[in-house]
């Protein structure tokens, strides 16, 4: 009995920082509409700043006095980002500043590695908090204790704060209604700058704070925002003290988890979060979001088949595609094989994301099932190549079936983070389940058929299939279909009394996309000749929206080229230099801050601006 | 028989009463004005009849079937077209697309995604193009079209469906007074030609009188005034609503 109570006990002091953490994220989506990916970028600088300056400072005031300029110090490096990046692209789409923020992610953690090195660093024990006290016969560390106690007092902070100053209540009118506090005249820049100061400094003080508890490491970023976006979600977008109230419940399902499931303790906090999603579609404490004003900042151009220079131009792009194993080398032919299958993995997710305005953040799940439903079918079921590529595409296409069934229910940021649930589900099942998927050591020897196993045959299969579900994706956008499926992204509110039935047209879109993305894996299996849970990672699917979104979410051929130019510099970098997270996290911040539209956007607009200036020549 | 039957109908939320015990009946090929104030309860009342809302009390039939429960789809598919206070159309698709939409969600198909959507029904759609006057912007974007034409627009969409009655919250906000007289003009005709029965709130009290058959005052929810345009002009509660000198504002004469 008291083992369990300490271990609820522990479980409460891991709830301080992420509650730290998820009431930041919070805030600056409430008032923002951002998606901060880079908070836990902001979380792990917290933590290296603070072991520098806990290294550097001593003593009682020495320490407390590291922890707090820490987390000022990376305040002051979330203001500059606010003010130098975000603030040029708060009218760019939804999501954009998503793309923005991850950019920022990739470059933290080169920086991290390259000032602090790659060795976790533990650090200091708190003065005057060094020792444990007894609690039921075991022994608890005092610093722990601190923890539960500073967590209600940073909640009582921000209630204060959100109830009892004025610039606590404009932030709470800009989270309820931005559009109506910018016509009352306040100054929204400085409000969206101070919201965002306020939140990347919890993150920072939470990183600090972790310090005498936990090694700072280098995958502490990434771990805490999944974290942290889930307990935001759970406790309901904008609400602080639901926040609290989910780091709390995340916090005890992880301690608990552990002991009760082992097997399946990744998957608990997710299955609680798609539950919580389900019943309480806004949270435990959150409130319907108000009907935003038009399609927010997103600019709607028209959509058109291509017309006869297009096709020729892709006629022709196919023609040389197919020439290339002619002139390139079997290692050129390879790399050209995975761009063309990662053409088609955001070609599946662009149809979904632009075409119906569904944001997926979890479209890896797909591509991960048909991978694995793949390798599955080769060397579990010993079927061949071919039947093993249909066999991973229907598994995707149940998956998606399923998890889609669930994830239509919701919309905005709430369908996002459902997705991203199932998508962590899927990843847990596929690393924990070792008698099926050899959990992390994989599925190894997914080789192709005789005829196929050439890297120009394979490639050519790839293009193949590549190029038949990218054009079958296009003919289905302009169909019937894919213009319901548009049309409940203009205007859900006609597309639904014109009698379009939301659910079900976007369920069948859900299930499409999760097909061609399964599809998609499974090609991507054979070519790597092995399954990992990675092909399930999140960073998989930020990567599908990294694509979508450089190419151009307003625009019908975003996708591919995004996933054409993203992939192959990818590729290219990794192979160049040990730092290639920070050149491409770098470039991508750059291409955010010059093309808002993406590079398709960008290169139409530059195109219509030509046709009208050679119009102006002709009829002066 | 009447076309729209409204009984008792009403709405609150979360205490406040939006709308209360409020009855009519609407003909077929009747011009019905739903008027009042600001915050009378006049666009409540249209998302309840078109299913948006469920309403706390009070039932409505529609070509006399009860519409408790249903979507606004489902009610759309009894032949019912509705147009927005705020002009709703797909900004990503050309304005005869936008019609296009609506003919093909009104002749479902068994394949929907083996076609280009916009060879279906082009004849139709340019026929309610027609009819609204927009047949020479039938292939521009919507998504650049001037607020009138959206309304214009708005209308031949919701004519798709070949309904027999019309939902229009304020058909003609946003337009000049020319443009409001033309496009009541138009509804009216097109209401007679086909017996619809249209519904329609607005704001200018000419236009108002000028093309309804009847018309209804609401005031804070309630019914206060029914009948011929004027009867309703020269009614006294009407004009202490409107004019500000009743107990709405607290004013004395």
């Amino acid at each position: 009995m008291s083992f369990y109570f300490v271990q609820f006990v522990t479980g409460l002091s891991s709830a301080c920082s992420l509650f730290l953490v998820a009431s930041g994220l919070s805030i600056i989506f409430g008032v923002t509409r951002v998606v901060n990916f880079a908070h836990g970028a902001f979380y792990m600088l917290g933590a290296y700043i603070g072991y520098t300056l806990t290294d550097r400072l001593s003593g009682v005031v020495g320490f407390w006095g590291a922890i707090a300029l820490g987390a000022l110090a990376v305040a002051a490096i979330g203001t500059l980002i606010e003010m130098l990046l975000l603030r040029r692209i708060y009218d760019a789409p939804e999501l954009f500043q998503l793309l923005a923020t991850f950019g920022v992610t990739l470059v933290v953690e080169d920086l991290v590695l390259l000032i602090w090195g790659p060795s976790e660093l533990l650090g200091p024990r708190a003065p005057g908090f060094t020792g444990a006290i007894d609690l039921f016969g075991q022994p608890f560390p005092t610093y722990d204790l601190l923890l539960i106690a500073l967590a209600p007092l940073v909640l009582a902070f921000l209630w204060l704060l959100f109830r009892r100053t004025t610039w606590g209540v404009l932030v709470r009118a800009a989270t309820q209604d931005r559009e109506m506090v910018a016509a009352l005249g306040v100054n929204q820049k400085w409000l969206f700058t101070s919201v965002f100061a306020l939140g990347v400094f919890l993150a920072g003080l939470g990183g600090a704070l972790e310090l005498p508890r936990e090694a700072a490491n280098h995958t502490m970023d990434l771990q805490v925002i999944t974290e942290a976006l889930v307990v935001v979600v759970i406790g309901g977008l904008g609400s602080v003290p639901g926040t609290f109230l989910a780091a709390i419940i995340v916090s005890e399902l992880n301690a608990f988890g552990i002991l009760v499931f082992p097997k399946i303790s990744i998957v608990l906090v997710f299955l609680v979060m798609a539950i919580v999603l389900i019943v309480r579609p806004w949270g435990l404490l959150g409130r319907a979001e108000a009907a935003a004003r038009a399609a927010s900042g997103m600019v709607l151009s028209r959509w058109r088949p291509l017309r006869a220079e297009g096709r020729l131009f892709a006629v022709l792009a196919l023609a040389v595609a197919a020439l290339l194993p002619l002139v390139a080398g079997s290692y050129l032919v390879g790399v050209a094989t995975e761009v063309l299958i990662f053409m088609l993995y955001a070609a599946s997710l662009h149809f979904l994301l632009a075409g119906g305005g569904l944001a997926s953040f979890g479209h890896a799940a797909y591509f991960g099932l048909g991978s694995y439903g793949a390798a599955i079918a080769l060397k579990a079921c010993g079927l061949g190549m071919e039947t093993a590529i249909v066999a991973g595409t229907v598994l995707g296409l149940v998956g998606a079936l399923v998890f889609g069934w669930f994830c239509v229910r919701l919309s905005g940021v709430y369908f996002a983070m459902l997705t991203l649930a199932f998508a962590q589900i899927a990843w847990s099942i596929a690393y924990q389940w070792t008698d099926v998927t050899g959990g992390d050591n994989g599925i190894i020897g997914v080789w192709p058929s005789a005829w196929a196993a050439s890297p120009a045959r394979f490639y050519w299969l790839t293009l193949a299939l590549s190029a038949g579900g990218i054009a079958l994706l296009r003919a289905i956008t302009f169909s019937p279909f894919g213009y319901a499926l548009r049309a409940l992204r203009d205007s859900t509110l006609r597309a639904e009394t014109i009698g379009i039935e939301r659910r079900r047209v976007q369920w069948m879109g859900f299930v499409i996309a999760g097909a061609f993305a399964a599809l998609a894996g499974a090609l991507y299996a054979f070519l790597k000749g092995s399954v990992f849970p990675d092909n399930i990672s999140i960073s998989l699917s930020i990567d599908g929206l990294v694509m979508v979104l450089l190419g151009g979410v307003g625009t019908v051929s975003g996708g591919i080229v995004g996933a054409a130019i993203y992939r192959s510099l990818s590729i290219w970098v990794i192979s160049h230099t040990d730092y290639s997270k920070l050149v491409l996290g770098a470039l991508i911040v750059l291409l955010v801050v010059l093309f808002p539209k993406g590079l398709v956007g960008a290169f139409e607009a530059w195109r219509s601006v030509r046709t009208l200036a050679g119009l102006h020549r002709q009829n002066p | 028989m009447s076309i729209l039957v409204v009984e008792e109908l009403g709405k609150s939320y979360s205490g406040f009463q939006a709308v209360r015990d409020v009855s009519f009946v609407l003909e077929a090929g009747e011009m019905l004005a739903l008027i009042g104030p600001n915050g009378a309860g006049k666009s409540t009342c249209f998302n309840m009849i078109d299913g948006q809302l469920a309403p706390t009390t009070g039932r409505m039939a529609i070509f006399g079937k009860s519409t408790a429960g249903m979507t606004p789809g489902d009610i759309w598919r009894l032949g019912v077209g509705r147009t927005f206070q705020v002009a709703a159309t797909f900004a990503s698709m050309t304005v005869a697309e936008n019609v296009q939409m609506a003919l093909l969600s009104h002749h479902p198909r068994r394949w929907p995604a083996l076609r280009w959507a916009a060879r279906y029904h082009v004849a139709e759609a340019e026929r309610l193009l027609a009819l609204v006057g927009m047949t020479d912007q039938a292939q521009r974007s919507c998504g650049e079209l001037a607020y009138g034409d959206l309304k214009r627009l708005e209308l031949a969409i919701a004519l798709a469906n070949d309904p027999k009655l019309l939902l229009m919250d304020e058909p003609a906000a946003g337009m000049a007074t020319r443009e409001r007289h033309a496009l009541m003009g138009l509804t009216g005709r097109i209401a007679r030609e086909r017996t619809i029965g249209v519904l329609f709130t607005e704001h200018d009290m000419d236009v108002v009188f000028g093309h309804a058959d009847r018309v209804l005052v609401l005031n804070r929810g309630t019914l206060i005034a029914e009948g011929a345009p004027a009867a309703v002009r020269a009614n006294a509660e009407v004009q202490a609503v409107y004019l500000g000198a009743g107990s709405l504002y607290g004013a004395r004469s």
